[in-house]
C-alpha cells in the first residue's frame, strides 16, 4: 500500500540495544479503519515496534508515517499522543489512587497544557462521554472506587476506556487478555470488535484463541522482522511460522 | 450524592483548619499586646516570634508538600529557596540600618566597610526598596528553580537522581555564601537589624505584625495549595506522582507540569524564608545546610505526605518538640528526631493526618454498614474519595455482575 493512504507506514525500521537487533528493517502498513493483530514469539519485538510507534524509543534508522504525511521519528510520547495514537500497555497501568471517573476524566480529549487543566471545569459533554464509557467498561457501579481497588480484569478494561476516552484515530494494545480468565478473554475480544467499527486498532497478542476470535489479517514478527501476513489460517500454514512457535 | 457529601467533608475539614489558624493570628498577637502581663493569659514576646518561626517553618513544608506529596518530586533542597528569599529579606533590611551601623557608612552595610570595599556591588541595587525587595523574595528563588527545573526535568532526571541533585544544588551554594567574595556577608551573613518598613524590628508590636503576616501568608499559600490540588491539574500531578510514562502517553507533558509546581514551591519557600529573617534577627549560610532540607522532608512525612494539612501540623510539632527538647535534654535531640522518623515510617506510613482519616474512614464505612444491617437504603460500599485518602484500604467489594470473577493478579 502506498504511504499516502496508509494510516501507519513502517517502513525498513531497525532499533538495537547495544547490540541485539530488537526491530530489524521491520516494514509495516496499518489501512484506516483496519484492525490488526500481531503475534510472535518472546523476543520478536512486538513491544520495541509499539515503543517506537509512541515515540518511548527513536529508531536508528527508517522512517515511520502517522497518517500518510506526519513524520513520527524524532517526536516525544506526549506530541504523538495528541497527534491520535493511544496505547495500552501490556501490565495494566492506570492510576490507582484516583477513582475510576478520574482516570477516565484525565484521558479525555481535552487541552493537555498546565494553565488550561488549572481552570478547567468539567463540562455536560464531558461527563455524558464518561458515562457512556463506564456502561462501555461495564465498571458504572464502581465509579467512585480507586483503580487500586479493580481486579486485574478490571484494570485491563478501564485502560481500554482510558484510551477510548482519548478519541485516537490508531489504538496500540499490548496484549488485553493478559491474565484474564476465558470468559472475560472472550469479553473483551467482542469489546474489541466492538471498537473496531470506529477506530484502527493494532492488537499485539499471544493467546491464539483470542486472535482467532478476533477474526482479523494477522502479522508474525520474529526477530524484529515481518515473517508472514494474511489469515490466521494462512500463517498457522505456513511452515516457518510453526517452526518459529513450535522451535527447531 | 455520596461523592459530593465527601467533598463537602472535605471541605470542611480545611475549613476548621482555616479556622484555628485564623484565630491564631487574631489570639496571639492580642494575648501578647493587649492582655496585661500579670494575666495567665499574656502571651510574652518570645513565644510570639517562636510561633512566628513555626509558622514560616510551616509554609516552608507546605512547599516542600505540594511538590513530594502531590508530584513525587522529593526534593532535599528545599531550605535553599527558603534561604534565598531569606537573604532578599536581610538584603533590605541591611540597607535601612543606614548610619546606625558601626561603622556609619550611610550607604555600605558593615561587613563591606570591614572588608575595605569602596561602592555597592551592584546586586545590591534596589535592596533600599521594599517593594522591590519583596518581588525578589519571590523572583529569585523561582528563576533559580525554574532553570535547574528546565533542564532536570526535561532531561527526565526523577526519583533518587533528582534528590541527589537538590542536594548538591543546595550545598553548593551554602559553599558559595560562605565566600566573603560573594558579597552576602560570608561566614557571619546579615545580622544586627534594626527595622522593617520603619517599625523597629525588636518592638513587640513589629513581633506580632510578623507573627500575623506569617500567618496571613501560612493561610493564602493553603488556599493556593488547596485549589491547585483540587482541580484537574492537581489529578494530573498525582498521574505523574503515580505512574509518570502512562501519563506522557495520555498526552500530557510531564516536565511541564513539574516545572509549574516546582517554581510556584520554590517561590512559596522564599516568603517563608522572608518572613523568617525579621523574626530570628540574622540569616546566614548555614541555613543552606542540608541537613535542613532533609528535617523539612521528615516533618512533611511526620505529618501525612499529600494532606497539606498534615505538613503544617508536622512543622509545627516538631519543630516544638525540639524546641522543648534542645532546652530539657539537649544531647538527645537528634536521637530523638531520628527515632521519631523511624517510627512514623513503620507504624504511619500515612504521617499523622493520613492515619487519622484513614481510621475516620474506617469507622464511617464500619457505621454506614451497620445502618445498612439495621435497613437503612445506603448500601455498605461507599470508597474513600480524597486523593489524600489511603490507596491501601481494604474495601469488602461485593462481585461485580460481569468481570468480577478475577482476583488481582501480579503484574508482569
Amino acid at each position: 500500500m502506498a504511504r499516502s493512504t496508509s494510516l501507519l507506514y513502517l517502513d525498513g525500521v531497525s532499533v538495537s540495544f547495544d547490540g541485539f537487533k530488537a526491530l530489524n528493517e521491520l516494514s509495516l502498513t496499518i489501512a484506516p479503519g483496519e484492525m490488526r493483530a500481531i503475534i510472535g514469539p518472546n523476543g520478536a519485538g512486538k513491544t520495541t515496534m509499539m515503543d517506537v510507534i509512541t515515540g518511548k524509543t527513536q529508531p536508528d534508522s527508517g522512517e515511520i508515517y502517522f497518517n500518510g504525511a506526519v513524520d513520527l521519528t524524532g517526536e516525544d510520547e506526549a506530541s504523538i499522543a495528541e497527534l491520535g495514537i493511544g496505547r495500552k500497555f501490556q501490565k495494566p497501568t492506570v492510576f490507582e489512587s484516583h477513582t475510576i471517573w478520574d482516570n477516565l476524566e484525565l484521558a479525555l480529549k481535552a487541552p493537555r497544557g498546565p494553565f488550561s487543566t488549572l481552570f478547567h471545569v468539567i463540562t455536560g459533554a464531558e461527563k455524558k462521554r464518561i458515562e457512556v464509557l463506564l456502561d462501555l467498561i461495564r465498571l458504572g457501579g464502581k465509579r467512585n472506587e480507586l483503580a487500586a481497588n479493580l481486579s486485574h480484569g478490571q484494570k485491563q478494561w478501564l485502560e481500554i476506556g482510558m484510551l477510548l476516552a482519548q478519541d485516537p484515530k490508531l489504538l496500540l494494545v499490548d496484549e488485553p487478555a493478559a491474565g484474564m480468565t476465558d470468559a472475560e478473554t472472550a469479553e473483551t475480544a467482542e469489546l474489541l470488535k466492538d471498537i473496531a467499527k470506529d477506530h484502527s486498532v493494532v492488537v499485539v497478542e499471544h493467546d491464539m484463541v483470542f486472535v482467532r476470535s478476533l477474526g482479523v489479517k494477522v502479522t508474525v514478527l520474529h526477530e524484529g522482522s515481518v515473517l508472514a501476513e494474511g489469515s490466521l489460517d494462512h500463517v498457522s500454514a505456513d511452515e516457518r511460522v510453526v517452526e518459529v512457535y513450535l522451535g527447531r | 450524592m455520596m461523592s459530593s457529601f465527601l467533598f463537602r467533608a472535605m471541605d470542611a475539614r480545611a475549613g476548621i483548619f482555616m479556622a484555628i489558624l485564623g484565630a491564631a493570628i487574631v489570639l496571639v498577637p492580642a494575648g501578647n499586646l493587649l492582655v496585661p502581663e500579670t494575666s495567665p493569659f499574656h502571651v510574652p514576646t518570645y513565644a510570639v516570634t517562636l510561633m512566628g518561626k513555626y509558622l514560616t517553618y510551616a509554609l516552608l513544608a507546605l512547599a516542600v508538600d505540594l511538590v513530594w506529596g502531590y508530584c513525587g518530586i522529593l526534593s532535599l533542597g528545599h531550605a535553599a529557596f527558603f534561604a534565598l528569599g531569606g537573604y532578599a529579606m536581610g538584603m533590605y533590611l541591611m540597607r535601612q540600618i543606614g548610619t546606625r551601623g558601626v561603622y556609619g557608612d550611610p550607604i555600605l552595610p558593615d561587613f563591606m566597610v570591614f572588608l575595605n570595599w569602596q561602592e555597592l556591588p551592584w546586586y545590591w541595587y534596589g535592596f533600599d526598596m521594599f517593594w522591590f525587595a519583596a518581588l525578589m523574595v519571590v523572583l529569585v528563588p523561582g528563576l533559580l528553580a525554574f532553570i535547574f527545573g528546565w533542564f532536570a526535568f526535561r532531561s527526565r532526571v526523577t526519583g533518587v537522581y533528582l534528590s541527589i541533585i537538590t542536594q548538591a544544588l543546595t550545598y553548593a551554594l551554602l559553599l558559595a555564601f560562605f565566600r566573603n567574595d560573594m558579597g552576602f556577608g560570608g561566614n557571619n551573613g546579615l545580622t544586627d537589624f534594626k527595622d522593617l518598613l520603619g517599625f523597629d524590628i525588636q518592638a513587640d508590636t513589629t513581633r506580632a505584625g510578623l507573627f500575623a503576616a506569617s500567618g496571613l501568608a501560612l493561610v493564602v499559600c493553603f488556599l493556593i495549595c488547596r485549589a491547585l490540588t483540587r482541580s484537574k491539574l492537581g489529578k494530573v500531578l498525582v498521574a505523574v506522582r503515580d505512574a509518570e510514562s502512562r501519563t506522557r502517553f495520555l498526552g500530557y507533558r510531564v516536565e511541564h507540569y513539574k516545572l509549574f509546581v516546582w517554581t510556584l514551591s520554590a517561590m512559596m519557600a522564599g516568603i517563608a524564608g522572608a518572613l523568617y529573617v525579621p523574626q530570628v534577627g540574622i540569616i546566614n549560610p548555614g541555613e543552606f545546610a542540608p541537613a535542613n532540607s532533609i528535617e523539612v522532608v521528615i516533618w512533611v512525612a511526620i505529618g501525612g505526605r499529600g494532606t497539606l494539612v498534615g505538613a503544617v501540623i508536622g512543622a509545627v510539632l516538631v519543630n516544638f518538640a525540639k524546641t522543648w527538647f534542645t532546652a530539657a535534654l539537649p544531647e538527645i535531640w537528634l536521637f530523638a528526631l531520628g527515632g521519631l522518623f523511624v517510627f512514623v515510617t513503620l507504624f504511619l506510613p500515612k504521617g499523622i493526618v493520613g492515619t487519622f482519616s484513614q481510621g475516620w474512614t474506617a469507622l464511617r464505612q464500619r457505621k454506614i454498614s451497620a445502618a445498612y444491617e439495621a435497613g437503612s437504603d445506603e448500601p455498605p460500599t461507599a470508597p474513600p474519595h480524597s486523593p489524600g485518602a489511603p490507596a491501601n484500604v481494604t474495601i469488602p467489594k461485593p462481585s461485580a455482575p460481569v468481570s468480577g470473577a478475577a482476583e488481582p493478579q501480579p503484574a508482569e
